[in-house]
C-alpha cells in the first residue's frame, strides 16, 4: 500500500514535469499515448462492466474536434475544452437512449454506423453551407496541449475510481451480469446504462477538442475516423477489462507499438494489429492483466517440478 | 384483504393462450402454491406478476395498486422480489455482492451503504451462506446458489416474495433444508407464491394450492382437497 502510493507519487511528479526534461518529440508522442489512455479507459468505463461493446468513440471523439474547429477562434482554450465534453455528452445521452435497448450485435453495428452518419452530416453541412470542406483550428504549443490532455486524464481517472466504488459501479456490474436479474432486484436499468455511457463520452469529446488544436486542420474524415473506435476497443481488451489499469496498460503498450511499427511497416501495421487482436481475445481473454496469474502459477509449477532449479 | 389479486390476465405467445383469463389472489401472510404440468403456464403468470412480461388484457394489483404494465425495478421496490426457475445469480459476482446491489437498490430509496451491509450481512447469515459470502457466485454448488437467489430477492424487502421451483434439482436432504427455508421466510411475515413440482413438499408448506392447466386455473383449495380431486389427479398427478 504504502509502496504503491510512493510509485504513484513519483509517476505524477514525473508525469507533472515532463516538459522540463523530455525533448519536445516525447512531449508529443506521450501526448498520444495519454491520449489513447483516455479514450482506452473511457471506453472501458462503461463497456468493462456492462459489456456493451461500443464502437461510438470515434463519434464523441470527433464531436470534440468539431467543437474545437467551430469554437476554438472565439472562445477561451478552456471553454472550448469543456464544451466539447457537454456536446459529446449531450450526443452520448442521445444515442444512448435510443439504442440502448438494443442488444449483443445490434448494438455494435449501430454505433459503427453511428461514426459512419455523424461524418457524413457534417460534410453534407459543410459543403451546402459553409461551402468549405475542412476547418483550420486554432493552434496552441505542445506543453499546453500536454498538460489538458493530462488534466483530462486525472479527471477521468477520478471519475472512474468515484464510480467504481460507488453503488453505481455495483449496479452497472450486475446489468453485465444479468441485465434482466439486474431489473428484477430494483435497478433502474436504461437509465444508468444512458448516463455512464454520456459520462465516458464526456473524456472522449474533450480529449478530442485538444488533440484538434495539434492537428490544426480538420476534415470529417479525420475527425470521425473509425480508426480511433477500433484502437480504444482494441486497447482495453489487449491490456484487460478486470481491472481499472487494465485499459491503461493496453493503450500504452499499442500506442507505443503503433508509433514503432507505423514509421517501419507504414503499409502492414493495421495487419499486425488485427493479428494481436486476434490472438488476445483466443489467447487471454483476461488481457495482459488477466496473464499475471497465470504466469505466477506457471513459475510456481516449475518451481515445484524443479525444486531448487 | 388479498395482497396480490389477478382480475382475467390473459397472455398470448403466438396462437397458444399461456396464461388464459386468469383470476386469482393470495392473502397477506399466506404460503400459496402454484402447481401444474409443464407448460401450464406458471412462470409465465410470475413473468406477468413481476413486469418480466405485460399482459395484454386483464389487470395486477398489488396491496391495492395496478401495478399491471410497470417496470420490473419498480415493481420490485414496492415489495414484490421473485427468484427464478433457472438460477440468475450475478455469476463473476461475489455472494456478498450479489445481495448488496439488492439491498442498495431494491427497497426505498436513500438506504446508506453501511445499512444496506448490515443487511447483506444479515441475509447471508439468515440463508446460511456467511461462510462463502467472499465466493462468487458461480462457484456456488445449486443449493447455495438457490439460497443466494433467495437472500437477493429478500434484500429488497419484499411484503410479497414469487418463488419459482426452488426445489427443482435439490436431493432430499437439500429438500428439507429448502423448505425449513421457505417456514422461516414466513415466520418473517413475508407472504409467498410458489411454484413447485415437488409435491411433498408443496403439500407440506402450502397454506393454499393453486393448479394450472394449459393456461387455465383448474382447481383451487387446501393441500388436502388439491390431493383428492379427481380433476387434479387425472391432469396433474396422473392415474
Amino acid at each position: 500500500m504504502v509502496g504503491g502510493l510512493v510509485l504513484l507519487g513519483l509517476v505524477a511528479v514525473l508525469m507533472a514535469s515532463l516538459p522540463l526534461y523530455a525533448s519536445a518529440y516525447t512531449v508529443i508522442l506521450i501526448t498520444s499515448v495519454l491520449m489513447y489512455v483516455v479514450l482506452a479507459l473511457s471506453w472501458a468505463m462503461f463497456s468493462g462492466p456492462t459489456g456493451y461493446i461500443s464502437l461510438a468513440p470515434a463519434a464523441f471523439f470527433g464531436m470534440g474536434i468539431y467543437t474545437a474547429a467551430v469554437l476554438g477562434f472565439k472562445l477561451p482554450l478552456a471553454l472550448v475544452i469543456l464544451l466539447a465534453g457537454v456536446a459529446s455528452f449531450c450526443l452520448a445521452l442521445l444515442v444512448g437512449a435510443l439504442t440502448l435497448r438494443l442488444k449483443g450485435i445490434y448494438f455494435v453495428i449501430f454505433t459503427i454506423g453511428l461514426v459512419e452518419l455523424i461524418k457524413n452530416v457534417v460534410l453534407w453541412y459543410e459543403v451546402t453551407f459553409t461551402g468549405t470542406r475542412g476547418r483550420f483550428v486554432v493552434p496552441v504549443d505542445n506543453n499546453t496541449i500536454y498538460y489538458i490532455m493530462l488534466a483530462i486524464l486525472v479527471l477521468l481517472l477520478l471519475t472512474d475510481l468515484l464510480i467504481r466504488r460507488s453503488r453505481f459501479g455495483l449496479a452497472l456490474q450486475s446489468i453485465g451480469e444479468d441485465e434482466h436479474a439486474a431489473a428484477h432486484v430494483g435497478v433502474n436499468v436504461n437509465p444508468l446504462k444512458t448516463i455512464i455511457f454520456a459520462v465516458s463520452a464526456i473524456f472522449m469529446g474533450a480529449a478530442g477538442a485538444i488533440m484538434a488544436t495539434r492537428w490544426s486542420y480538420v476534415d470529417p474524415y479525420i475527425a470521425f475516423n473509425p480508426l480511433f473506435s477500433f484502437m480504444a476497443v482494441l486497447m482495453a481488451i489487449f491490456g484487460g477489462l478486470g481491472q481499472f489499469y487494465g485499459p491503461i496498460l493496453g493503450a500504452v503498450i499499442i500506442a507505443y507499438l503503433e508509433e514503432t511499427l507505423i514509421t517501419r511497416f507504414p503499409y502492414h501495421y493495421m495487419l499486425i494489429f488485427g493479428i494481436v487482436l486476434v490472438a488476445t481475445i483466443l489467447y487471454l481473454p483476461g488481457g495482459v492483466v488477466g496473464m499475471a496469474p497465470k504466469l505466477r502459477s506457471w513459475f510456481v509449477r516449475r518451481r515445484r517440478a524443479h525444486p531448487g532449479g | 384483504m388479498h395482497i396480490l389479486e389477478g382480475n382475467a390476465v390473459t397472455k398470448h405467445f403466438g396462437g397458444l393462450a399461456a396464461v388464459s383469463d386468469m383470476n386469482f389472489g393470495v392473502d397477506r401472510q399466506e404460503v400459496v402454491g402454484l402447481i401444474g404440468p409443464n407448460g401450464a403456464g406458471k412462470t409465465t403468470l410470475f413473468n406477468l406478476i413481476s413486469g418480466a412480461l405485460i399482459p395484454e388484457s386483464g389487470t395486477i394489483r398489488f396491496q391495492e395498486h395496478n401495478i399491471t404494465g410497470l417496470k420490473p425495478h419498480l415493481i420490485c421496490r414496492r415489495g414484490l422480489a421473485r427468484t427464478f426457475q433457472s438460477v440468475r445469480v450475478f455469476p463473476h459476482m461475489s455472494a456478498h455482492a450479489n445481495v448488496q446491489v439488492a439491498a442498495l437498490f431494491g427497497g426505498a430509496d436513500g438506504i446508506s451503504a453501511a445499512e444496506a451491509n448490515r443487511e447483506t450481512v444479515e441475509l447471508l447469515e439468515f440463508v446460511g451462506l456467511s461462510d462463502v459470502g467472499a465466493v462468487l457466485a458461480k462457484d456456488l454448488k445449486l443449493p447455495n446458489q438457490k439460497r443466494l437467489e433467495v437472500a437477493r430477492a429478500m434484500a429488497t424487502k419484499p411484503e410479497l416474495l414469487l418463488l419459482d421451483e426452488l426445489m427443482a434439482g435439490l436431493n432430499p436432504t437439500e429438500v428439507a433444508q429448502a423448505m425449513e427455508l421457505v417456514t422461516r421466510i414466513r415466520d418473517r411475515s413475508i407472504t409467498i407464491f410458489m411454484i413447485e413440482h415437488v409435491m411433498k413438499a408443496i403439500m407440506n408448506v402450502c397454506d393454499r394450492i393453486i393448479v394450472l392447466n394449459h393456461g387455465e386455473k383448474i382447481a383451487e383449495g387446501t393441500p388436502q382437497e388439491i390431493a383428492t380431486s379427481k380433476m387434479v389427479v387425472e391432469v396433474y398427478l396422473g392415474e
